[in-house]
């Protein structure tokens, strides 16, 4: 399988459930090894840094930590036990960025579906990711909000040269958003610009 | 009271075990592993009762079986789902075990059913020793690893896409809390250790919202429970466990009230 996303582009992977579009995410993570083949970044940097917000996270409405707490979990480049000067500052820059500040004290497990994602899409990009990973984050959210996730993504997109994966079923959006796609089907994908996505096909019609 | 050696022990012996349980209860909570507390504190009276069949210290006996069927529980769930059942079998495993000893063994049985109900009254020089090393063990390896454990244990799915090497934390957090388990249940007894591992971490939780909050209040909580319940005994000549059980279950109750207004 081969596709192209340039740095700051945003490739939609569309495609029916259990074609492997979130094992090819894994794979690209380096979390899950091919049977056989490899896997190659083609450009000048062999090692891509990768944010990645998964599909599924398990916070209940009992979930204690504060939104803040949370998203510095990740922030794992030192260890000890507290932060230091240059992580506190990341840390306030990236919940001003998301537009978490003002909730920055209220449990995760009381914030709403939209205010989760966002904290999600802190937690991944305060490590500063070269490329961001998306799979299926506005599955759960309305219309309005939605939008609101992807304009955000877009605006890291294009201050920071960020490129992005999303995974979706949401055609719409895709359109929107990505400027390449890529199809996946059992054993065989199409790819290209988004313009020619074969929306038809995608669509089961 | 101070004038006794036995009560100075006694109380430095549970501020250890207080420290020791506020801070690994925030995780224990964090992890859902209130069950398996629960299971290890029985399955440490089940080593208590080897201990005293093998003629060793109850507390060797209890880290042995501990720290055995931990890894034990560690090592079959590895998928969570499985995770309540394979407690179920090792613990019925390792109380079995417990029976046995306890019947075969010619000595007296004292000593085991004190580890179940505790006898922090009356702990020697030596064994407050123990308890200060074991403490201060636990302590340095969850400082070593605390980044790590606090992302895996509040985030476990996040820990996973960030390269935290989860079954590995999860194995060293389970041996630390066979530690932790042994070392406490010569305090409040392995009947009552579920209590000091598992309420004022929960308990904390509703009153504030980090991992270092969290580990404060938690910490506060336990002492608390354990300073006035060996005050009461002390006063009252009744079983320290009892108090100290009533005033972390007062606590949690207080807490669920708070939660209920906020």
């Amino acid at each position: 399988m081969n596709f192209n996303l340039q740095p700051g582009g945003f490739l939609v992977i569309v495609g029916e459930n259990g074609v492997g579009k979130t094992t090819l995410v894994r794979a690209l993570l380096g979390q899950l090894r091919p049977k056989s083949g490899s896997i190659e970044f083609n450009g000048p940097k062999k090692n891509v840094k990768i944010g990645y917000v998964p599909q599924f996270r398990n916070l209940d409405e009992e979930y204690p930590l504060s939104i803040r707490d949370f998203v510095g979990l990740s922030l794992m480049n030192r260890r000890v036990p507290w932060l230091g000067r240059s992580e506190v500052l990341r840390l306030n820059d990236i919940m001003n960025q998301t537009n978490l500040e003002k909730i920055a004290d209220r449990p995760v497990g009381l914030a709403s579906g939209g205010e989760k994602q966002r904290a999600y899409l802190a937690q991944a990009l305060i490590n500063k990711p070269e490329l961001l990973i998306l799979d299926e984050s506005t599955a759960s959210l309305d219309n309005e909000m939605k939008y609101e996730l992807l304009d955000l993504v877009a605006k890291f997109q294009h201050s920071d040269q960020l490129s992005v994966i999303f995974i979706t079923h949401d055609l719409p959006l895709a359109q929107k958003y990505a400027d390449r796609f890529l199809y996946m089907e059992h054993f065989k994908y199409k790819t290209g610009p988004i313009a020619d996505l074969p929306v038809e096909q995608v669509e089961g019609r | 009271m101070f004038a006794f050696d036995f009560m100075r022990h006694a109380f430095v012996a549970s501020t250890f075990i207080a420290v020791i349980c506020g801070i690994m209860g925030v995780f224990v909570i964090a992890r859902n592993m209130s069950f398996l507390t629960h299971t290890l504190a029985e399955i440490g009276f089940a080593g208590a009762a080897f201990g005293v069949f093998a003629g060793w210290p109850a507390l060797n006996g209890m880290l042995l079986f501990t720290i055995v069927s931990s890894a034990m529980v560690g090592q079959m769930s590895v998928k969570s789902a499985r995770r309540e059942s394979v407690i179920s079998a090792v613990s019925a495993l390792f109380l079995g075990l417990g029976i046995l000893f306890l019947s075969i063994s010619d000595q007296t049985s004292s000593s085991a059913t004190s580890i179940l109900f505790g006898s922090v009254i009356g702990i020697s020089v030596s064994e407050v020793w123990q308890i200060v090393i074991l403490s201060i063990f636990v302590l340095i390896v969850v400082l070593l690893m605390y980044r790590s454990l606090k992302f895996e244990s509040f985030d476990s799915i996040g820990a996973r896409v960030n390269g935290v090497n989860g079954p590995l934390i999860s194995i060293v957090f389970l041996v630390l809390l066979a530690l932790s388990v042994s070392v406490a249940a010569q305090i409040v007894g392995s009947l009552l250790i579920f209590i000091l591992l598992t309420l004022p971490a929960a308990s904390a939780k509703y009153f504030v919202h980090g991992v270092a909050k969290m580990i404060v209040l938690a910490t506060l909580f336990a002492l608390v429970g354990t300073w006035l319940g060996l005050y009461l005994g002390y006063l009252t000549n009744w079983p320290v466990s009892f108090f100290i059980a009533t005033i972390e279950v007062i606590i949690f109750v207080a807490a669920l009230i708070h939660a209920r207004r906020a």
